[in-house]
């Protein structure tokens, strides 16, 4: 696949590899993978069984449905529920549990559940069905809240006003500061997410190296992107340096997209806190509607219980979240808490590091041993 | 605290065993259903189905022949003859996608799970049911397929019939059918027969159907011409257990694909699955929408194409008597059977990895970016 296989050569990575063994002979180097894409890549490509054992993995924040807290998903539960409603969701939001189950439930029991595959899809669904109220569940990071603002905005030119947005984006730097002060972690570099840096560019993360005195590599999501980026970690940490580099140039320019930056500040402004999963709240980190789009806000329209429900006891989601517990240190790991039958949100999404680990990585340590596949002409 | 880290993870490995195992011990356990109420993941042929239909359908109807959960029957007759009996609904949607609709699948689909238990499809029962309003030209158009299909696969439909439901009670129309075959005296397929070492091959490229239909429906927004590989295998089977005649075990992978076939027969057999990567055949397109969708090509669904498992000593037979059949061109040995780990399948990647390949949970739902 053009641009796709240039990036997966196993001779490539070979050569990137023996540098990387080369320079993390002399001791252990851990490094956090921000985003969820990463962790995802990781575990399908087999990344962690060929890197050698001095360089270890831990899986971060950055899946955008991993964060979303129980309460959240309740309220969507309610909305989708009221009579008349059509509600809207991303695939992979649909089996994340709230308290009261997941909106896969909800719709079994007779809700309205649709999955969409962006939000334009939903507007368009509300401007096929004028008799209806649709609502799109937007989630994400800096990666996707420009194109529900970019929706918002149309619903607005169109005078669509049976579409509304319930809002939980978020944004990718605070949580950072959150994992970078709590007092049990311990890392040598992050990978930076490389999606996310397409829309707000590289200069956010100055202060990793700054105040926290840590490297961060922004990194691509094919498997050369990722030992590429590990490689220019263990470089700076080798040459005595520490800074912000850009392994992702391809797509991430240094200021980022000032269009798609200008468009979320025209249609979203900060809220003062936010509830995180297993994090807890951060302030200033999630984003609303601006006051001019209120007609657009379903959380002013529509009566949800607004109530924050705590995290299982038995989930230690947070622990995973911030790398300080791989997932199957976790104590309901992968007996109580499945990919069937998810406890915490990890479980829930196939980049939640624990869903990862669980579906690919159980036997990252057995050993690969090529098959034998006779005489069979490969096919091209 | 640039420097190298400290804490010792290395002393972590045994720790990491241990829970490992105690995931596998949960692991085969019988899945369990906990719903009250029906969802789609119980339709998506995954871990939900296999817990409905234990619960549900086998407590209540238990016998031998069921037991197996095959996708048909094998009956004995009073003279010492052995017939193929299967039944299978299409509910596609939409009903016509390139190169197919559902009447040529309603007819395939049912062919398909003869043949793979080595018989040779002989007659289809054929059942309606349409909903109220439904347009007679697109109900004529869909039969004539299924007329085709039929022809095309040497089967005759010998018995059918029709039921019209309020509007809105059902989608269009809805057919099922159901086949008999007769298995020639001496083929034996079963998964239990299955021993490491075997070569496991699939006869054509992966995926096709599935993101057809995806692309079919609309939604997506993607131009793409691929056409559904939808087609009758009595044949290709017949010609696989002429060139291989110890054949071991043969599946269509359609709803749940290819990784969902090798998971069945690695948990029935109890044995390991190896493939490797670099040898899957899949046409660039279907793994560029993949790509996109963020799905894996081993979990979509195929129509017209077969996994077999065949003794080392016969998969150069096996491959050359695919390859020279038309619909098995691009049939290619994917991998081998071994020991160790039973009940799992492993992919080795292009990368030099590896991963687990596991079953599906539910339906497979898009990731978010």
């Amino acid at each position: 696949m053009k641009f796709v296989d240039e990036y997966r050569d196993p001779a490539a990575a070979r050569q990137i590899l023996s540098h990387i063994t080369d320079l993390a002979k002399d001791g252990h180097y851990k490094f956090m993978e921000v985003c969820g894409g990463h962790t995802h890549t990781i575990y399908k490509h087999g990344i962690e069984n060929v890197l050698p054992e001095t360089v270890e993995l831990v899986h971060g924040p950055g899946c955008p449905v991993c964060v979303i807290p129980m309460g959240r998903v309740d309220d969507a539960i309610a909305v989708a529920e009221t009579p008349g409603v059509i509600f809207t969701s991303f695939g992979d939001m649909m089996r994340v549990p709230g308290g009261n189950g997941n909106l896969l439930e909800a719709k079994a029991r007779g809700a309205d559940v649709r999955m969409v595959y962006s939000p334009l899809d939903a507007l368009r669904i509300a401007m096929a069905n004028p008799d209806k109220k649709v609502v799109f569940f937007a989630v994400g990071f800096e990666t996707t809240a420009p194109s529900t603002a970019v929706t918002v905005m149309k619903a607005m030119q169109k005078g669509v006003t049976n579409f509304s947005l319930f809002c939980n984006h978020v944004t990718i730097v605070p949580p950072l500061k959150a994992i970078l002060d709590s007092p049990d972690l311990r890392l040598n570099g992050f990978l930076g997410p490389g999606h996310v840096s397409t829309v707000i560019g590289n200069r956010p993360y100055r202060f990793v190296p700054q105040q926290y005195g840590l490297p961060l590599v922004t990194a691509g999501f094919e498997p050369l992107d990722i030992l590429q980026a590990i490689l220019m970690l263990l470089r700076q940490i080798d040459e005595g340096r520490c800074e912000v580099e850009n392994q992702y140039t391809r797509a991430v320019p240094e200021h980022g997209n000032p269009k798609a930056l200008e468009i979320l500040a025209e249609v979203f402004e900060l809220r003062p806190h936010f509830e995180w999963r297993g994090l807890g709240f951060i302030s200033q980190s999630a984003l609303k509607l601006r006051e001019k789009y209120a007609a657009w806000d379903a959380e002013l329209l529509y009566e949800v219980p607004g109530v924050r429900v705590a995290d299982p006891k038995a989930c230690q989601c947070g622990e995973v979240l911030k790398g300080v517990i791989k997932p199957w240190e976790c104590k309901v790991f992968g007996t109580a808490c499945t990919p069937e039958t998810p406890i915490g949100t990890c479980m829930v999404s196939s980049e939640g590091a624990c869903a990862a680990y669980y579906n690919y990585g159980r036997f990252t340590k057995h050993q690969t041993v090529p098959v034998e596949l006779g005489r069979t002409p490969q096919p091209v | 605290m640039t420097g190298p880290g400290d804490d010792g993870s290395r002393q972590d490995y045994a720790h990491e065993d241990e829970v490992l195992e105690r995931i596998e011990a949960w692991r085969r356990r019988r899945p369990k259903l906990k719903d009250e109420f029906i969802n789609s993941a119980h339709g998506a042929g995954g871990k939900a189905s296999a817990a409905l239909i234990d619960a549900v359908f086998l407590e209540a109807f238990r016998n031998k022949s069921l037991e197996t959960m095959a996708d048909g029957a094998v009956l004995e007759l009073p003279g010492g003859d052995r017939v193929a009996f299967s039944t299978d609904g299409y509910v596609v949607k939409p009903r016509r996608f390139p190169g197919g609709s559902v009447g040529d699948l309603a007819v395939n689909g049912t062919v398909n799970d003869l043949a793979m238990m080595g018989a040779v499809p002989q007659w289809l029962s054929a059942s309606f049911i349409i909903e109220d309003g439904f347009s007679i030209t697109e109900l004529r158009d869909l039969v004539a397929d299924m007329a085709a299909a039929a022809r095309k696969a040497g089967v005759q439909i010998v018995t059918g019939d029709t039921k019209v439901v309020n509007k809105g009670a059902c989608d269009g129309v809805y057919i099922t059918t159901a086949g008999v075959g007769v298995i020639p005296a001496g083929i034996r397929l079963d998964a239990k027969s299955v021993r490491p070492g075997d070569k496991v091959l699939v006869s054509g490229k992966i995926g096709d159907h599935g993101v057809a239909v995806l692309i079919a429906r609309g939604d997506l927004a993607l131009e793409a011409d691929i056409p559904t590989d939808s087609a009758p295998l009595g044949e290709l089977v017949e010609h696989l257990l002429a060139a291989a005649p110890n054949t071991r075990f043969l599946r269509d992978p359609t709803r749940g694909g290819v990784a969902t076939v090798l998971n069945e027969l690695a948990r029935e057999a109890e044995v390991a699955v190896v493939m490797q990567e670099s040898a899957l055949p899949i046409r660039n397109i279907v793994n560029g929408a993949c790509e996109i969708l963020g799905i894996d090509p081993l979990y979509v669904a195929n129509e017209g194409k077969l996994v077999a498992v065949v003794p080392a000593e016969e998969v150069d037979a096996a491959l050359a008597a695919l390859q020279a059949h038309p619909f098995g061109v691009d049939a290619a040995v994917i991998g081998e059977i071994r020991d160790d780990p039973p009940g799992i399948v492993i992919l080795n990647t292009i990368f030099g990895g590896n991963r687990i390949v596991d079953m599906l949970v539910g339906d497979p739902l898009p990731r978010i970016c």
